[in-house]
């Protein structure tokens, strides 16, 4: 819904701080963090007034300063950001969990998903796909994240983090593999809402 | 580890497939994948999960960043 322009600059700004601090918490996994990426963003953005032929235009606009915060967040941080707690559950393969025969082979095909476009953008998935995201254990849910919603490469998160290559490989493998569970768990093998 | 260089287990492909995501794979590996893909009934139906995630993944990321998105 458009704001009339009669609406102050930094109540339009203000009312996107829920949305902003909502992907901070998701990829920062910190509440400390994310309060603060998200003050620094709106402070950037009213310290250089734009104006904006709607509100989409502007939340557009604070996404992308607050990625850029996020950036510095994690980079500030580094090592924490990465390392794991260490427990059993998050060191597990989850490769493990899937049913291999002795010679390696599936013991179970893998479920048909099929790829319905219409489903994949349907709000009902993405809720629980980003559920999914955001139950993945912290370190491995910040650097899925850094692939997948802040867009960096691999070779750009090393260096951000001061990470071995192996060290992502392997926390990306984990995380890939949750996520994979997690949607077959809750969506893919479930009856579909209609 | 079997005595073939380019025979690989499902459970090989499988982690193949998701280090696919994230980083360029040897060309050993890569030879290895086609092979194993042209001959097995069940990797295909995984690599076929792993690309509804890659799309899955781009809807989101259109979703979150879109503007339209309100709520």
């Amino acid at each position: 819904m458009p704001i009339p322009d009669a609406v102050p600059f930094d109540q339009q700004v203000a009312s996107h701080r829920d949305y902003l601090l909502r992907f901070a918490r998701l990829q920062l996994r910190n509440e400390a963090w994310a309060e603060d990426a998200v003050s620094e963003t709106l402070l950037a953005a009213l310290t250089k007034p734009l104006s904006f032929a709607n509100r989409s235009q502007l939340k557009t606009w604070l996404v992308g300063i607050l990625k850029h915060k996020i950036i510095d967040t994690l980079r500030h941080h580094g090592r924490e950001v990465c390392v794991g707690s260490g427990s059993e559950d998050e060191q597990a393969d989850p490769l493990e969990f899937i049913a291999f025969k002795a010679d390696g082979h599936f013991g179970e095909s893998p479920a048909e998903w099929g790829n319905p476009e219409q489903d994949l953008s349907s709000r009902q998935f993405l809720e629980i796909l980003e559920a999914c995201a955001s139950k993945l254990p912290a370190s491995q849910g910040r650097l899925f994240l850094m692939r997948e919603w802040l867009e960096l490469s691999s070779e750009e998160i090393c260096k951000e983090l001061d990470l071995t290559a192996t060290n992502l490989y392997v926390q990306l493998h984990r995380a890939r593999l949750r996520l994979r569970e997690c949607l077959e768990m809750n969506w893919f093998s479930h009856p579909r809402p209609t | 580890m079997s005595s073939y260089p380019f025979k690989r287990t499902c459970k090989e492909v499988s982690a193949l497939l998701i280090a696919r995501e994230d980083r360029d794979l040897p060309v050993a590996d890569r030879m290895a994948l086609r092979l194993h893909m042209a001959m097995c009934k069940a990797c295909p139906r995984f690599e076929r999960q792993v690309l509804t995630m890659r799309n899955a993944m781009k809807q989101w990321r259109q979703y979150a960043n879109d503007a339209g998105n309100e709520r």
